[in-house]
Formats: C-alpha cells, sequence, structure tokens
C-alpha cells in the first residue's frame, strides 16, 4: 500500500544516539529490595489507598482505586508485604513528595488470579471500565488515562498508533516493537475495536529499519485496515499533533483535539499494555525503561512499576564521571532531584549524564533576532516573541502569541545560537499563568462567599425583626380579644417597642388581679392601727408639701 | 429666520429624547470603577486596609478616599495593577498596615479548642464549620488566611499554616543564569 505523506513545519534533527542502547534484547530486571509505588500514575490525579500497612498482597493487586474523571486504578507491582504508606519523592522536575505504598518483595513474585476480558460479550462501557480498573495510562510520558481518551472517541475515522520514537537516547519503543510486534498490533485492533475507527496507521521514524520491518511481518496477516507507515526522522515527529499531520494530513487548530477531526492516538507502549490487560487481564505493573548515557552496560529492561532509579542503575552501571541523570530524552526530560525516585507508567528512560556527553551549556547571549527558533518551530510558534514576554512576564502578551500551543519541544532551544534556555522561560509562564488562574477562582469564590454571608446577616436580622413583630401583633390581639386596649397602640410601628409596652400592661394587669394576701381577714384592733399609721404618714406627707414651696 | 428656529428647536427636542431614552435604556448599574478595583483585590476580606473587606476598600480607592497601597495580601502586583488601572505611581506597600505574607491558612488545634464558636463568627467567608461547644474546623481550600479568626479565640488554638506547594501548584521558577565575570 503506498501511503502519502504529508510533512510539519519546523523540527529539528538532533544526533540520535539510539544504537547504545537498541542492540540488546529487553532484559527482564532483578526483583528489586524494596517498591515504592506512587498513589499518583495518571495525570491530575492521586488513587485512594486500599491498603494498610502489614497487609499481605499479590502481584497485580488492586492497591489504590481511582478518583474522579481521570482517575485509574494503582495495583501491587509484585507480591509482598506492604511496609509503609507515606510520602516520598516522585519523579517530577520539582522533587515533591507524594503518597506512596512501599513494598517489600517476597519473592515469590506471585500473581493474583486474572482472566481475559472477551470482548464480544461485553458492552464498550464495560470495557473502558475494565481498562480503567487495569490502570491503563498513556505511556508516552503525560500518563493521562486511555479509558478517558477512548470514551471520547465519536466518529473516529483513523487511529494513529505513536511508534516514532523521536527523542534522541531512547530505544524502549523500538525494542519493543522488535520484539512484541504482533502483541503491540492485538492491542492496537482492540483499540481500533473499542473507538470504532476504521483504519489503523502505526507511524515509525525510518532510523529504526528493524522495528518496521518486524512491524509489517506481523501486520501483513492483519489485512488493509492496519498500515505500518515509515515517517521521516524528524525531531518532534512522535509528537501527537505532528505525527498526525505527517500520517493524515490533518492539522489540529489551537483549542481543537485530533477526536475533532476523526483521529486519536496512542503510544505503542500504551497499546501493548492494553492488549496484556483485554487479553490476560494483567493490571499495568511494569513497563520497558532505557538506561542509556554515560553507562557500562546500556540496554532496555522489563521494570517493576516502582523500582527505585537507584537500583535500576545498578544494572547498566553507571561510569564514575556521571554527574547528572535525566529522565526522559535529552530534549524534554527533567533532571533527577533524588535517585530514590521510582520509576511510574509514564518513566520511558533514564539518561546518566557526564560533562563529555551532555556539556554545560555555554552562558546565555542576548538574542540576536535571527529568527531561527521561528523556523524550527514544530508548532509553527513565534518563540522569540514568547520568550520576550516571558521574560518581561507580560503573561496577556504571551497568551495572545499562544504560549499554551507550545509543546516544550525544546526544537528552538536546541538550535538557538545565543543558547538562550527558552523552554525554561515558557514553563516559567505557563506556572505562573495556571497560578495566577487558580488565584482569580480562589477570590471569585471568596468574593462570592463574602457577598453570601452578608446578605445572610442581613436577612437573619430581617427575619429576627419580623418574628418580633408577629410576636407583639398577636399579643396586641391577645389584650384585644380580653377587652382592653393597648397601652399605646401609637408604637406599634416599633415592635420592640410594642412588645415591652404589651409586657408591661401584662404585669399592671397581673399586680390589679393580686391583692396582697397579709390584709385578708385582719382584727379590727390591727385595723385600726394600720389605718392609724396611713394617716401618720399622711400626715407627714402633707408637712413635706407645705414646705417645698 | 422662523423655519431656521423652528428646525433647531426640532432638532434639540429629538436628540434630546434620544438622550433620554438611551440613558435610561443603557443605565449602568453602580460604578463600574468600583467592580474593576474589586477585581484586583486578592478578596481576602481581611480588613487590614482599614475598611471592612475588599468591596469597600475598593469604594474608597474609587471615591479617592483611600490609597492603593493599603493591601498587604495584593502586595506589590496588586499595587501595580491598580496603579496601572487608576493612572497614578506605584509606590510601595504603607508599612501601618502591614506586610506582605507568604499565603497560609488557619488551623484549628482540635485538641484545645473548646467550642466557642467566636471563630465562626469572625470568619469573612463562613470557612470556619462548628457548633457550641462542639469542636471547630477549618476548611483549607475556602480559607482566604485572613487571620481574622486568631484573634477572637479564647484558648488560642487557631495557628496560620504557610501552604505548601503541592504537584498541582508547583511552578517553574524564573530561570537565573550565572553572568560570566568580566575578564
Amino acid at each position: 500500500m503506498i501511503t502519502r505523506l504529508f510533512g510539519f513545519k519546523g523540527g529539528v534533527k538532533p544526533e540520535s544516539h539510539k544504537n547504545e542502547s537498541s542492540g540488546t534484547p529487553i532484559l527482564t530486571a532483578p526483583l528489586p529490595k524494596r517498591l515504592v509505588i506512587p498513589l499518583r500514575q495518571s495525570i491530575r490525579s492521586t488513587a485512594r489507598c486500599l491498603v494498610e500497612p502489614g497487609q499481605k498482597v499479590l502481584k497485580g493487586e488492586h492497591i489504590g482505586e481511582g478518583e474522579g474523571g481521570l482517575g485509574t486504578s494503582v495495583h501491587a507491582s509484585t507480591s509482598g508485604t506492604v511496609v509503609e504508606i507515606a510520602p516520598y519523592p516522585m519523579a517530577h522536575a520539582s522533587g515533591l513528595e507524594t503518597l506512596s505504598v512501599v513494598i517489600e518483595p517476597d519473592g515469590e513474585d506471585r500473581w493474583i488470579d486474572h482472566t481475559p476480558l472477551d470482548l464480544r460479550t461485553v458492552s464498550r462501557e464495560e470495557a473502558l471500565a475494565w481498562l480503567r480498573g487495569c490502570g491503563i495510562v498513556g505511556m508516552g510520558g503525560a500518563g493521562f488515562p486511555t479509558h478517558v481518551k477512548l470514551g471520547g472517541g465519536r466518529g473516529i475515522d483513523t487511529l494513529v498508533i505513536n511508534g516514532a520514537e523521536c527523542e534522541p537516547w531512547i530505544t524502549c519503543d523500538d525494542r519493543l516493537m522488535r520484539e512484541r510486534a504482533p502483541e503491540v498490533l492485538s492491542g492496537a485492533m482492540i483499540l481500533r475495536e473499542l473507538i470504532g475507527a476504521k483504519q489503523v496507521r502505526v507511524g515509525i521514524e525510518d532510523n529504526k529499519p528493524e522495528a518496521i520491518a518486524a512491524m509489517q511481518a506481523a501486520a501483513s496477516g492483519l489485512g488493509d485496515a492496519i498500515a505500518v507507515v515509515p515517517v521521516p526522522t524528524l525531531y518532534p515527529a512522535g509528537g501527537e499533533k505532528q505525527l498526525i499531520r505527517v500520517l493524515t494530513g490533518v492539522e489540529i487548530p489551537q483549542g481543537k483535539l485530533g477526536t475533532d477531526f476523526g483521529v486519536q492516538c496512542f503510544n505503542v507502549g500504551t497499546a501493548h499494555a492494553v492488549h496484556r490487560a483485554i487479553r490476560f487481564g494483567e493490571p499495568l505493573v511494569s513497563r520497558v525503561v532505557t538506561l542509556t548515557g554515560n553507562v557500562a552496560r546500556p540496554g532496555n529492561y522489563e521494570v517493576l512499576l516502582g523500582t527505585q532509579v537507584v537500583e535500576l542503575l545498578e544494572l547498566a552501571g553507571p561510569k564514575a564521571d556521571t554527574n547528572r541523570y535525566i529522565m526522559g530524552g535529552p530534549m524534554m526530560g527533567t533532571e533527577l532531584q533524588s535517585l530514590s525516585v521510582p520509576v511510574t507508567k509514564g518513566t520511558n528512560c533514564v539518561i546518566s549524564a557526564s560533562p563529555a556527553l551532555f556539556p554545560p551549556p555555554p552562558p546565555e547571549l542576548p538574542c540576536i533576532r535571527c529568527g531561527a527558533c521561528a523556523r524550527a518551530c514544530p508548532a509553527e510558534l513565534q518563540p522569540f516573541e514568547l520568550y520576550w514576554f516571558s521574560r518581561a512576564k507580560n503573561f496577556g502578551k504571551a497568551q495572545e502569541y499562544h504560549l499554551f500551543d507550545c509543546i516544550e519541544c525544546g526544537s528552538c532551544a536546541f538550535v538557538c545560537p545565543s543558547r538562550i534556555p527558552l523552554v525554561d522561560y515558557y514553563r516559567f509562564a505557563k506556572g505562573e499563568i495556571w497560578a495566577r488562574e487558580r488565584e482569580r477562582l480562589a477570590s471569585d469564590q471568596a468574593r462570592d462567599r463574602f457577598e453570601f454571608r452578608n446578605f445572610r446577616q442581613e436577612r437573619e436580622k430581617e427575619e429576627k425583626a419580623a418574628k418580633l413583630a408577629a410576636k407583639a401583633a398577636e399579643t396586641r390581639a391577645k389584650l384585644a380579644e380580653s377587652g382592653e386596649a393597648p397601652a399605646q397602640p401609637a408604637e406599634a410601628e416599633d415592635p420592640k417597642k410594642a412588645l415591652v409596652a404589651a409586657a408591661l400592661a401584662r404585669a399592671k394587669q397581673q399586680q390589679a388581679a393580686v391583692t396582697p394576701k397579709n390584709t385578708d381577714g385582719l382584727s379590727a384592733d390591727v385595723q385600726a392601727e394600720i389605718a392609724d399609721i396611713d394617716a401618720r404618714r399622711e400626715k407627714l406627707n402633707q408637712q413635706d408639701a407645705d414646705k417645698a414651696p | 429666520m422662523l423655519t431656521a428656529l423652528l428646525i433647531m428647536t426640532g432638532i434639540a427636542i429629538v436628540l434630546g429624547a434620544a438622550l433620554g431614552y438611551a440613558s435610561i435604556r443603557f443605565k449602568v448599574e453602580g460604578d463600574p470603577l468600583v467592580e474593576k478595583i474589586d477585581a484586583i483585590l486578592p478578596q481576602t476580606q481581611c480588613g487590614q486596609c482599614g475598611y471592612p473587606g475588599c468591596k469597600p476598600y475598593a469604594q474608597a480607592i474609587s471615591n479617592g478616599e483611600a490609597d492603593i497601597n493599603q493591601c498587604p495580601p495584593g502586595g506589590e502586583e496588586g499595587i501595580r495593577k491598580l496603579a496601572d488601572l487608576l493612572g497614578r505611581e506605584v509606590k510601595p506597600l504603607s508599612e501601618e498596615h502591614g506586610t506582605e505574607k507568604p499565603k497560609s491558612v488557619a488551623r484549628i488545634d482540635e485538641q484545645v479548642c473548646i467550642g466557642c464558636t467566636l471563630c465562626i463568627q469572625a470568619c469573612p467567608v463562613d470557612a470556619i464549620v462548628g457548633a457550641a461547644k462542639q469542636m471547630h474546623t477549618v476548611v483549607a481550600p475556602l480559607c482566604t488566611g485572613c487571620e481574622l479568626c486568631v484573634a477572637p479565640c479564647p484558648v488560642d488554638c487557631i495557628s496560620m499554616v504557610p501552604v505548601a506547594a503541592t504537584v498541582e501548584t508547583w511552578k517553574w521558577k524564573y530561570p537565573v543564569h550565572e553572568l560570566r565575570s568580566a575578564a
């Protein structure tokens, strides 16, 4: 089948350095001494822990329940005992900690009972829930849950399987395609069935001829619907939008997704994981990781999720002059802050860097407005404009120049003759804009709550006044019924005063009704005495009154 | 002469009617400037500016009663934005109104709380839950860090805890690179 290919603008050709690690087959890494499995395995979502310290778990046992729309399940990578549930550093540029389950392996590596899922007997929703339960996320790095990507698919025409692996040094997808091509394609066919795509296109950069040959051989038995297409080697051909453009000619505009144009894209690693999850019922507990760079034994290893990088590096044997470690590729990867970080679902490569292999960047020079970055940008942005605006913290302008279309591929910084770390500026600007957005949302919420509180206090005051008025009216009505006019009807407008007046009237009434007991039934003598005293008091009062004027 | 006068009068009446209609039809509710100032203020509702909330302070700025440098939670950047909006000079934060602090939230020591409800009444955004003689607690995501609940507490069980960065809120720093020393 002859397929027409398209191109994307820009792109760079860094030295590929694939041969260092692509020559040896994938080896299974030995069981580590302990596994640190972060509960945060998919983007923007941390799973709820289901186990407690001391509990025995089997390989593939459910230890974290995904929460929210982007949540996926987390599983134990081997059998053993949960020793701790505590925050541990995660593979993130910040080096921050996240809640993790620490498992001490028992050495048996015993699987939990698992059964395959027969796609013919279940609905699409059930199959997607199955993938969620198996913890399947995008294995290209971002960790976007696969069931969410599949769930959004309606009217998908083309399913793109991303085997481009355009970053230098990384070869994990290359080896996976060479050795497990039928399984990858089986996963691709499952994905195709679940999303309802008419055709599948597997894009592989043409610097991986063995992988292309293996995949084409495996695809030959699957009919016309699936095509393995070699694409020109040009970084970043493995970017989602770039690969879709190369394979289908569809250019996805700002703010749109591939699904809006009938295209969806998955990584080959994801396809492989989907195959294991559906055909064997195995949750995602391991992945292929490339160990390369300044090491004695570069290669690819099948690594259990949660294996700490420090244990992993022992397999490859970093040389003495290694000064730092990069997780991911040299273009987009992040420098590891600590070697105790574990391998997660998105970890594709650990590069040991030495000053000889990765010389420290020369000092940054002023921008000379040469425009090389704009020619290299695969997103067709104006990187120098974005740089000036980000540097000046003029974030509104940076957004006007479509900062958020930047995929942080690093092509602009790669070609910059002044060696300006452009991507660092874009990341800074993006972070600031997000922080501002969060602050704005929080302050809007605070304003609403403050205004509602004021409204509530006002309402409570009114309600209290209304209650008082109602009570006053009731009392007045009662008084009127009993034949006595209210003391001061003129004050009826003020409910409080009316109440007081009513209470006074009531008291007076009571006083009038009750005559003092000690003057009842007195003898004549006592009566006379009282009269005498009264007369004297009257006389004294009279005297006082006479004196006064 | 008479025709000219009539024409002029006619035009005056028609235009007057149009203006009168427009002033009713397109009436602006409230002062739009106050809304704009209020949007810049951080909505902490802390009262450090000397006004009972952000809206009254915005009103006071708009009326020319208050200066633009009285809001410590808004900090330097808030002052800069206000100066931009109002076309005034940027000035440093007024010291008598407080200093800029990192964002914190209140935390109630639940062992010590006696359930007096004084902090609940003081909270401007209803971010404290509890009832009389029951333990109280702060709903951290809603807390603006205004510190208004700290003073009324009779047992001093409320402390302000700085908000730590999480993976979601962590930001890349401004790139700083070493300068070459002039040889």
